[in-house]
């Protein structure tokens, strides 16, 4: 019998990305939820590198980091592909799949966003990664699979609900119609995706877990 | 028709000897182009055929460009399938070597760059970063021949082609590297006795040369 497992934490995207993948494969999992600033003894064992979410055990074994586990299951459970079959189409998906790794630290600084000087700079730099993945990632295709989602979609899932809940937390919006067209298209038409819609935290608990995290870490906010 | 492989590289780079030893291990001739990095002069064909990081290695394959070294590796295992294969065939196996190898990329170039580009508290940090780093690899490969088994492979080529570069490390911070992974030095070791692995990895005397001369330029001794 397959026994998958998937240990995550509620509001996070990394989470969520296998939640997808498992979704669209439709591979039947148990979620245990874990409590990430009382880290248990599963995950402490499981993932003894990081001690992090999302890990997913399957047959007892566990594996870590969401790309890795998007991957895995891609392998494992090989009907309804969410990577190319031909070979140089799937380096360029992984390509864009990294992209999201130089996206954090511009991320970040946009989360902990306060008045004054780096203001303007973190927003441009936000803008700037967007763009990059706006115009030569997607380009003019609906999806980044093309007419139907795939892995690239699902590592930048984020994009479709938390990008929105930081922007509206820091109080500056970005990923607009005016400013990127293509890239806001994509998000409406991935939510509307049965398997993605129906997988997604509440807003509103998500925006208020985000205020209470950035509470911790940016104090003078 | 022949394939036509161009791979635009810069002598020192750990990340582009990955991209020389696998495709030396398959046997794939191709014609190496050399970036002037140290005078950070990027070619038009490097910009063109990498314009999002607008960074080496990049593989031209038939004139179709192929970025990241991870992936560039992956990209050659998958095409080159007739011989020698990288990556271990079962998908459990093959996710560990990629967690492990998305590790040394999070982790090691970052500790080791600061061995040589600081000094005093800074500098005896990342020595203990680097060493603490160097240990849990040294843990993964324990007591067998090559990280994956028997088999020279994917997770062996992620991390070797440090391996020119420790000479460097080992003078500027003074320390012995093979006195803390006796284990990994030996693996090392025979890693070297490998033709595409000799061959593709830059002399380490130039290295340190190297080396020395960026400290000269960052008023760092």
């Amino acid at each position: 019998m397959e026994e998958v497992k998937l240990l995550g934490f509620w509001p996070s995207p990394f989470v969520y990305r296998v939640i997808w993948a498992l979704k669209l494969k439709g591979v039947k999992y148990e979620y245990i939820e874990q409590d990430i600033f009382n880290k248990s003894e599963l995950l402490l064992q499981c993932n003894p590198v990081y001690k992090k979410v999302p890990v997913l055990l399957h047959r007892g074994k566990p594996i870590s980091e969401s790309v890795v586990i998007l991957e895995y299951i891609e392998e494992t459970w090989p009907e309804n592909h969410l990577l190319p079959e031909d070979a140089y189409e799937r380096a360029l998906a992984r390509f864009w799949i990294q992209f999201h790794t130089c996206q954090i630290p511009s991320f970040h600084a946009f989360f902990g966003l306060t008045a004054g000087e780096d203001q303007q700079k973190t927003i441009e730099s936000v803008l700037e990664t967007l763009k990059i993945l706006e115009e030569q990632g997607l380009g003019d295709k609906k999806f980044f699979g093309g007419d139907s989602i795939n892995l690239v979609d699902i590592t930048h899932g984020w994009l479709a609900l938390w990008f929105g809940a930081v922007e509206e937390m820091v109080g500056v919006k970005l990923l607009e119609p005016s400013t990127l067209p293509r890239l806001h298209a994509w998000v409406q038409n991935f939510k509307q995706v049965p398997v993605i819609r129906d997988n997604l935290p509440d807003y509103q608990k998500l925006v208020a877990h985000m205020k209470r995290v950035r509470e911790m870490l940016v104090p003078q906010v | 028709m022949a394939d036509e492989v161009v791979l635009l590289d810069y002598w020192a780079s750990m990340f582009g000897m990955r991209a020389r030893v696998a495709l030396a291990e398959k046997g794939v001739k191709y014609e190496y182009r050399e970036e002037d990095l140290r005078n950070k002069i990027k070619s038009q064909l490097l910009l063109q055929m990498n314009p999002v990081h607008k960074k080496i290695p990049v593989l031209i394959h038939n004139g179709k460009p192929v970025s990241e070294s991870l992936i560039i590796v992956q990209y050659i295992d998958e095409v080159w399938r007739d011989k020698a294969p990288l990556l271990p065939s079962e998908p459990y196996q093959k996710a560990h070597s990629r967690f492990w190898a998305d590790f040394i990329d999070k982790k090691l170039y970052d500790a080791c760059s600061k061995i040589w580009s600081t000094k005093g508290e800074e500098r005896e940090a990342a020595k203990k970063d680097f060493i603490e780093i160097l240990k849990q690899l040294e843990g993964q490969l324990g007591d067998k021949p090559y990280f994956e088994g028997e088999k020279f492979g994917f997770l062996d080529i992620a991390l070797i082609t440090f391996y020119c570069w420790f000479h460097a490390f080992e003078t500027c911070g003074n320390f012995s590297i093979e006195a803390e992974c006796p284990k990994l030095i030996a693996w090392a070791k025979r890693c070297m006795q490998r033709e595409s692995v000799s061959r593709s990895l830059a002399d380490e005397k130039k290295v340190y040369e190297l080396v020395l001369g960026v400290q000269k330029m960052l008023g760092v001794e």
